[in-house]
């Protein structure tokens, strides 16, 4: 047998630990490399981490992102250049999903930012959570793009760890009580047994739950308390991925990529009104290039027919031409079935599109589908 | 009946001049949860080392080699309905496909289980 796991690795680059490595080892998991880490990719078997995440709440660690603050005169115009999303408007408390643009529009990655507030970060006027295994491209991008009045700090020091299910806020509540309030996209300074913790209400599997920021020194004690309650079991990478394809969100390095646009990959919505109109960020002109005349390609959901997975690489075609490719894929436990996302040709990717998709030399039936493919459940109102 | 082994991760029973072939309980435990296996045709015939099937976790695609050359006799049609059999009867009721051994010469440097016990604590 022969197996090829789906990891991105830094060939030349020996694996470093996370503040949570010995945490899930003590716990059973099977550790792989991932973004230059070793991280745990399952402890009792995907399919149970990720149904009982869809059902309890499952605790991910995800200390392997890039946490980022940013300070100084004119940091909200610095940002407003280097991502295409309303910075000004962001209020203290607030979020956003945004993403960094090369200069033709590509996505250089995708990542959340935020207003601190409560002098969370020492004071930082914004803090951003990017993706781990481009952290250091992006830092190297951004640093080239910022003047020198605003300053870019990495915490190498915060791990963040993801509470993710239906019983997340009771569980968090049960050591917090006040992150009961939180809604979808808020965030707030908490303190736990003297630790300070920013919290926001957001997540990458669709459900409702929490996204921890706190000192790496004190993770393991807030990873332990957190499963000493019985809504909360530690969930590794495999489950991740599959949560998040079923809850429609873009994998970056597979769906997202410098080859392809904001709005061909419909994230449309992450640029406001605003900024589509003033423009003033890098990509823009894709942006409105590909919002008058329709971008080549667009990023959709497939059902797939049968019982066989479609996986990353595997090419799309209506009859003898080849309309797109899979980025994602694979059997999705709260569906029953495979299913995989993809880009697809402008023409092509209407939702009931009869498709085919060439696994191993067989062609099987697909159809684009609607996005979401497991409804989400986030807490939007009190 | 004898039961070999291949550092592969496969078990091979041989009964007469049919081997049946599955993959191990450890090979299973690594794949993780099994969705789907893809079986050959009976009547397909393979050099030893050729891929014979594939099998997929929830995570990724596998390959099965086939671990000696041969005829495809059977392949275990309960697979089609229930792969997870894999995971939970790895080395019975979750065998692969069987093959009517065309080389006996080629079962010789392989394992017997001992040895492929001993093979799996070294890894």
């Amino acid at each position: 047998m022969s197996g090829t796991q789906d990891a991105t690795h830094f060939e030349d680059l020996p694996l470093e630990a996370l503040p949570l490595d010995a945490w899930h080892r003590a716990r059973g998991a099977r550790m792989v490399g991932f973004a230059g880490y070793h991280m745990p990719i399952q402890y009792e078997g995907i399919m149970a981490e990720h149904s009982w995440t869809r059902e309890h709440a499952g605790l991910f660690d995800v200390s392997h992102m890039g946490q980022l603050t940013f300070s100084g005169e004119g940091v909200d115009d610095a940002l407003e250049t280097l991502l295409p999303s309303d910075i000004k408007g962001l209020k203290p408390f607030r979020q956003r999903y945004s993403m960094l643009l090369d200069h033709e529009g590509g996505i250089l990655d995708d990542l959340m930012v935020s207003r601190p507030g409560d002098g969370a970060f020492e004071g930082a006027a914004i803090y951003m959570v990017v993706n781990g295994a481009t952290k250091y491209d992006d830092i190297g991008w951004i640093i080239e793009h910022l003047p020198d009045a605003v300053v870019m700090n990495h915490m190498a020091d915060q791990a963040l760890l993801a509470l993710q299910g239906p019983q997340a806020g009771e569980a968090l509540a049960a050591l917090i009580p006040q992150t009961a309030d939180l809604l979808f996209m808020q965030s707030g300074l908490f303190t736990w047994r003297g630790v300070p913790l920013w919290i926001s209400r957001s997540g990458y599997t669709g459900e409702d739950g929490f996204e921890i920021s706190i000192p790496a020194d004190d993770a393991t004690l807030l990873a332990d308390a957190l499963c000493a309650l019985p809504q909360v079991k530690p969930i590794g990478l495999g489950a991740r991925d599959s949560l998040r394809l079923e809850a429609g969100l873009p994998l970056y390095g597979h769906d997202l990529s410098p080859a392809v646009s904001t709005i061909g990959a419909d994230l449309g919505f992450a640029i406001q009104k605003r900024r589509r109109e003033e423009g003033g960020f890098i990509g823009h002109a894709r942006v409105m290039k590909e919002l008058a005349d329709g971008p080549g390609f667009k990023r959709v959901g497939l059902k797939i027919e049968g019982r066989l997975p479609a996986r990353e690489g595997a090419t799309i075609h209506i009859g003898a031409t080849q309309v797109g490719e899979v980025t994602s894929g694979g059997f999705a436990p709260s569906v029953g079935a495979p299913i995989a996302m993809g880009w697809v040709s402008l023409p092509h990717s209407a939702e009931g599109t009869a498709l085919e998709i060439e696994v191993r030399g067989k062609r099987i039936a697909a159809e684009v589908a609607p996005m979401p493919f497991v409804p989400h459940r986030y807490r939007r109102k009190a | 009946m004898s039961r070999y082994f291949t550092e592969e991760h496969e078990w091979i029973d041989v009964e007469g001049e049919i081997a049946t072939v599955g993959i191990t309980d450890y090979a299973q435990e690594q794949l993780g949860d099994i969705v789907f296996v893809e079986l050959p045709a009976e009547g397909t015939t393979f050099d030893k080392g050729d891929d014979a099937a594939v099998v997929e976790s929830v995570k990724a695609a596998s390959d099965v080699y086939a671990p000696i050359s041969g005829e495809v006799v059977e392949s275990n049609s309960a697979l089609e309905d229930e792969p997870a059999l894999v995971n939970s009867d790895a080395e019975e009721d979750g065998w692969f496909f069987k093959l009517r051994i065309a080389d006996t010469s080629e079962l010789e440097g392989l394992m017997n289980e001992a040895a492929y016990k001993k093979f799996v604590a070294s890894l």
